[in-house]
């Protein structure tokens, strides 16, 4: 990794990672909104070098760190910072709120909770729990009955094994959100026939980081 | 399966089968991350790379840190024929303390098991390499005996100074290098467990509380004080030294001294060193700096 600190540069170029993938294309805006320690400290640890590093894609180890606000310039993310007074979830979090290529929007939660490992705690203002740490897949659906059923079903006539998996609602009958984490990953055609159950509006793949 | 959740399971574990801790390390790890020991042992390999990369920028680089508040100190030392240390503990402390500075100014590094602890580890093992003559694959091996026994620490205590404080981070480094320095001098496995013990044990309550939040004072000489710890901790097990306390119970006394500790000496900067007089003015200097850019 590039210095000086695990839960502040490397975690955060992580976060900085996972979002541009929970985004799904390049980032081309980004608000990043910095709470606790982070907002304290993030400039004599770089957390927010590392950060847009990790949104212009770039690994926790890429020298390409140090300078990533003149990449960021060059590659065509315009990003600010917000230094925020807020009590947070914990003491290095993060908020970005982020505008792809294509126009789409997200906006993550991130947590960077030692050693460099990391989670996304919100998605779009879904509560979730995301480590990077495993092939997940995340879906997007109308809370419904037999949803959870036919992506299990799918899976597992495939053979793949699912660790762990959780599921989130806004309300009843509203959005909701699964997360399931593979032991390897899903190919394509899987994906699609997931994408393709009634109620399921979206599926997005994450590899592990 | 070569599961183990203590330093105990481990080394019967490597008794049972026949084996050294680092094999049975090294089995767990295919097991768990699905991939075959030759990719691991190359993956560790590339570290000793990485370990001498950053060692090469602490000594070359002589500027001072964006902060100020660190750098130039390893060049400092190596500058200075040695007066006390033999020459394995003054390569250790001066490989660590270029490290870490290597850290502090941005350049790559291997968290090992944090970035502010990463200059324990690579300081005794170049030192170790070097006057000692050891292989590369003997020091790959020899990290897996040292990631095992971080890898332990992590699960039943923490190697977080926001949970335990600066033993959890410099203490757990410590560990790992007086056990990977003891290896490579040809202790057993037994000797090379005590040296953690008696590492961990002299690092216990060390608190974290760094100047203005940042990685630098007192994480920078501190790497450097404790190779050099870690090297006398491996000299004392060689000789057949042994902790009083069984290395679990250090690991557990260090989980729980790190419960005990204030919120205040632990990475918040609320307390210790963090909240003398030198350190506040230096923080504020530091926030008014930020502004302004």
């Amino acid at each position: 990794m590039i210095g000086p600190s695990s839960s502040h540069t490397a975690g955060a170029a992580r976060i900085g990672l996972l979002a541009r993938r929970i985004l799904g294309e390049r980032p081309v805006e980004a608000e990043l909104t910095l709470y606790g320690s982070f907002a304290k400290t993030y400039k004599g640890h770089g957390t927010d070098r590392a950060l847009i590093a990790g949104l212009l894609g770039y690994e926790a180890d890429d020298a390409r760190l140090r300078d990533a606000f003149s990449h960021a310039r060059q590659e065509g993310l315009e990003f600010s910072f917000i230094q925020s007074e807020e009590e947070p979830v914990h003491p290095n979090t993060v908020r970005i709120a982020m505008r792809g290529v294509s126009g789409r929007s997200k906006e993550v939660l991130g947590v960077s909770i030692g050693g460099g490992r990391i989670e996304i705690r919100e998605i779009d203002g879904f509560p979730v729990e995301l480590n990077g740490e495993e092939h997940t897949l995340i879906t997007l659906h109308r809370d419904q009955p037999g949803v959870i059923a036919r992506t299990t079903a799918i899976l597992s006539a495939t053979e793949i094994n699912i660790s762990t998996m959780r599921v989130f609602r806004s309300a009843k009958h509203a959005n909701a959100v699964m997360l399931i984490s593979t032991d390897v990953p899903v190919a394509d055609d899987i994906l699609e026939s997931i994408e393709a159950v009634p109620a399921i509006e979206s599926v997005l793949a994450l590899e592990p980081l | 399966m070569y599961e183990y959740k203590s330093l105990a399971e481990l080394l019967s574990l490597a008794k049972d089968n026949g084996l050294r801790l680092h094999d049975i390390a090294l089995r767990r790890e295919a097991e768990v991350s699905e991939q075959s020991e030759e990719a691991l042992l190359q993956k560790m390999e590339a570290r000793l790379d990485v370990f001498r990369e950053s060692i090469e920028a602490g000594l070359s680089d002589g500027a001072p840190s964006r902060s100020g508040l660190t750098g130039g100190d390893a060049l400092r030392l190596a500058r200075k024929k040695a007066s006390l240390l033999g020459p394995i503990a003054r390569k250790a402390q001066l490989y660590a303390l270029a490290t870490s500075e290597a850290n502090a100014k941005m350049f790559r590094i291997v968290a090992c098991p944090t970035a502010g602890a990463c200059g324990i580890v690579p300081g005794v093992l170049a030192a170790l390499m070097e006057e000692k003559n050891i292989s590369r694959s003997e020091a790959t091996q020899a990290l897996f005996t040292a990631a095992a026994i971080g890898d332990v620490i992590a699960r039943n205590a923490s190697i977080a100074g926001a949970v335990g404080g600066c033993q959890a981070e410099c203490g757990t480094a410590a560990a790992m290098a007086a056990a990977l320095a003891t290896e490579l001098s040809g202790g057993t496995d037994e000797e090379s467990l005590e040296a953690m013990s008696l590492a961990l044990k002299n690092t216990l309550g060390l608190t974290c509380d760094p100047v203005a939040g940042l990685v630098e004072v007192p994480c920078v000489k501190r790497n450097a004080a404790l190779a050099v710890l870690a090297v006398g901790a491996a000299e004392m097990a060689l000789a057949g030294i042994k902790s009083f306390i069984p290395p679990d119970e250090v690991i557990a006394a260090m989980a729980a001294i790190g419960r005990a500790m204030p919120v205040t000496l632990k990475e918040t900067s609320e307390g210790g060193l963090a909240k003398t007089p030198t350190a506040q003015a230096t923080a504020k200097r530091l926030r008014q700096e930020m502004n302004q850019a």
